[in-house]
């Protein structure tokens, strides 16, 4: 086994454009999850709605830079409907309901009914071109040895990770802020913060909102990276990923989602090329094929998950202090 | 007027006062066939304390929780200040100047002692969304902090200012929901057995923050179960039975009561307290 090969391949994932696409889902849902305790098990769908409010705009000929707006209108819309219901109603509620409207979505999105516009289960391809148009990078491949990128995946891996910072500036100046404490004392005991004069409806929603809105952010980036929507490809795995990348980092910590997402991809990239190396130099013999892979690096990834809540449940940011404090 | 004993008033259920700051009309809130709160007459004199006592299951906790908008009744309604309070949200009866605390202390666990404080600050700067992303809160939010410091070093909380609110013992925890609660500038506080599960020398000292909170010209309705305690700081008292008001008055004469005596031990025993 070449384990430099396999190091490098998980750094190019750890910096890749899944990389910063997650990082940013993740700052959403730590917003929603990670300040204001929202149970938001359907981040999926405002990743979804992004990208198609997108691609859905370029398709009926308008540009992508409206596309984009769209689609940020469209989680914030989103984010109103699955808010307005369920968030007067105890914590449990919105969890069942965003874990069962993230599939409504993609069930919508690929029946035959919404075929004219979202086509179906073939979906929309090439509607980023006006991006790529804009791409300053000079034609070529950078890098050194086996960690190099083309000038196409540099250029949405900087506009990605630029929109990450932009994502960690936007969230500190709200987390800072009056804002942040209001909706921090809503996720210790919205009975306390009602009793405190606090309009916790509102501040529920708007961070709902908020968070979808950046989710959306990186539902477009992945499209626009992959010049696809496919309603198949927002299954809720997608949200758990999310949930995944906010608990490694720390939920309700500023970096926490970013260095989650990093670690996140290093470690699978990183299992893959360990389990790929199995496979093909027959450590096992013939009890390991090459379709063990996927599910056996999902099965490893969860030990690591376990061994991190046993010894670091705050995660990497996380105060371990706070994990301390009992609830009351 | 003077607030430190209350004119002469009628020691009967539903009394008028000279100038309420509270008043309960018809107020029914029913649990299923259980009617948990029956009041038909309950005037809060302002600047007194009044303590709301009863045995279990009399209703003064659903009693505080409709009066504060955190449950709704069936009929009825009430006023502070003269103003209608029917179908106003808890938060915004916070706002206009009722503030209440809870029997099961909330602390904010992972805020610090501070921003416990801070979060209940009338000066709301900075609070919406707007105010976040353009700033232009840190002048009120300095004030705050000034105010904040001052009041907790009067419950003697200042060494915990930079500490997680969930470190605080229960009783430490007393007292910050009570000066957190002075923070939202109230005129009207609604404590909720403040002295539960406090040991015999914090009470003393929550007994004196509640006198104080008179003095400073508040006034204070608060549920206690402790006889003694009622008999020492309330200038009057009320008590409830199976939801309604039994009897009000004075405290020297409240445990002489036959009604209040019978409510406790379910007939008449003589003499309480």
């Amino acid at each position: 086994m070449d384990l430099a090969k396999v190091l490098i391949d998980a750094a190019r994932a750890a910096v890749g454009i899944p990389a910063a696409a997650y990082a940013l889902s993740a700052i959403g849902l730590n917003l929603q999850f990670g300040y204001t305790g929202l149970l938001n098990f359907g981040h999926v769908a405002f990743m979804a709605v992004g990208a198609y409010g997108m691609a859905i705009t370029v398709d009926l000929g308008g540009s992508i830079w409206l596309g984009i707006p769209m689609g940020i209108l469209c989680a914030v819309v989103l984010g109103l409907l699955i808010g307005l219901p369920t968030l007067r109603l105890r914590a449990d509620y919105l969890a069942i309901v965003t874990i069962a409207t993230g599939e409504i979505i993609r069930l919508v999105v690929r029946s035959s009914l919404a075929a004219p516009l979202t086509k179906g289960i073939f979906g929309i391809q090439t509607f980023a071109n006006e991006f790529f148009a804009l791409n300053p990078i000079p034609r070529g491949v950078y890098g050194i040895g086996r960690f190099r990128f083309d000038q196409r995946s540099l250029w949405v891996m900087v506009v990605g990770w630029v929109l990450v910072l932009l994502a960690v500036a936007f969230t500190r100046r709200l987390a800072a802020s009056p804002w942040g404490r209001v909706v921090r004392s809503v996720r210790e005991d919205e009975d306390a913060a009602r009793a405190l004069g606090k309009n916790v409806f509102l501040y529920k929603l708007q961070s709902l909102m908020i968070g979808g809105a950046i989710g959306a952010l990186a539902g477009m980036l992945l499209a626009i990276d992959q010049q696809n929507v496919i309603p198949d490809n927002y299954i809720p795995l997608l949200t758990f990923y999310a949930f995944a990348i906010v608990i490694i980092g720390g939920p309700g910590t500023l970096w926490g989602p970013v260095l989650g997402s990093i670690v996140f991809w290093f470690a699978f990239e990183f299992l893959n090329g360990i389990m790929t190396a199995a496979v093909l130099g027959r450590w096992f013999g013939d009890a390991l094929q090459s379709t063990d892979i996927g599910p056996i690096r999902f099965a490893l990834f969860g030990i690591g998950m376990m061994v991190l809540m046993a010894f670091r449940p705050q995660g990497l940011f996380g105060r371990r202090e706070e994990m301390l404090i009992d609830g009351r | 007027m003077d607030a430190e004993r209350p004119p002469p008033i009628e020691s009967l259920p539903g009394a008028a006062k000279p100038d309420p700051i509270l008043v309960v009309d018809h107020l029914v809130r029913r649990f299923g066939g259980l009617t948990a709160v029956s009041v038909e007459r309950l005037e809060i004199q302002r600047g007194t304390i009044t303590s709301l006592i009863g045995p279990n299951g009399a209703g003064k906790t659903t009693l505080f929780n409709v009066l504060t908008g955190f449950d709704k009744p069936q009929s009825g309604q009430w006023e502070l200040n003269g103003g209608p309070l029917v179908g106003i949200p808890a938060y915004r009866m916070a706002r206009m100047g009722m503030v209440r605390t809870f029997q099961l202390t909330k602390s904010l666990a992972r805020l610090t002692v501070l921003e416990n404080m801070l979060v209940a600050a009338r000066a709301r700067a900075g609070e919406s969304f707007r105010g976040a992303l353009f700033g232009g809160w840190r002048r009120s939010e300095e004030e705050n902090r000034a105010r904040a410091m001052e009041s907790l070093g009067r419950f003697g909380l200042t060494h915990m200012a930079d500490q997680y609110a969930g470190s605080l013992s229960g009783g430490q925890r007393k007292l910050l929901e009570m000066a957190r609660a002075l923070m939202v500038d109230p005129e009207l506080v609604m404590l909720d057995e403040p002295t539960a599960g406090v040991n015999p020398a914090l009470t003393q000292s929550l007994l004196g923050h509640i006198t104080m909170l008179r003095d400073m010209g508040m006034t204070v309705v608060f549920i206690e179960h402790d006889m003694d305690v009622v008999q020492e700081i309330s200038d009057w008292v009320v008590c409830m039975s199976q939801g309604r008001v039994i009897a009000e008055g004075p405290p020297s004469s409240i445990a002489r009561n036959p009604e209040v005596i019978d409510a406790y031990l379910g007939q008449s025993h003589g003499e309480i307290t």
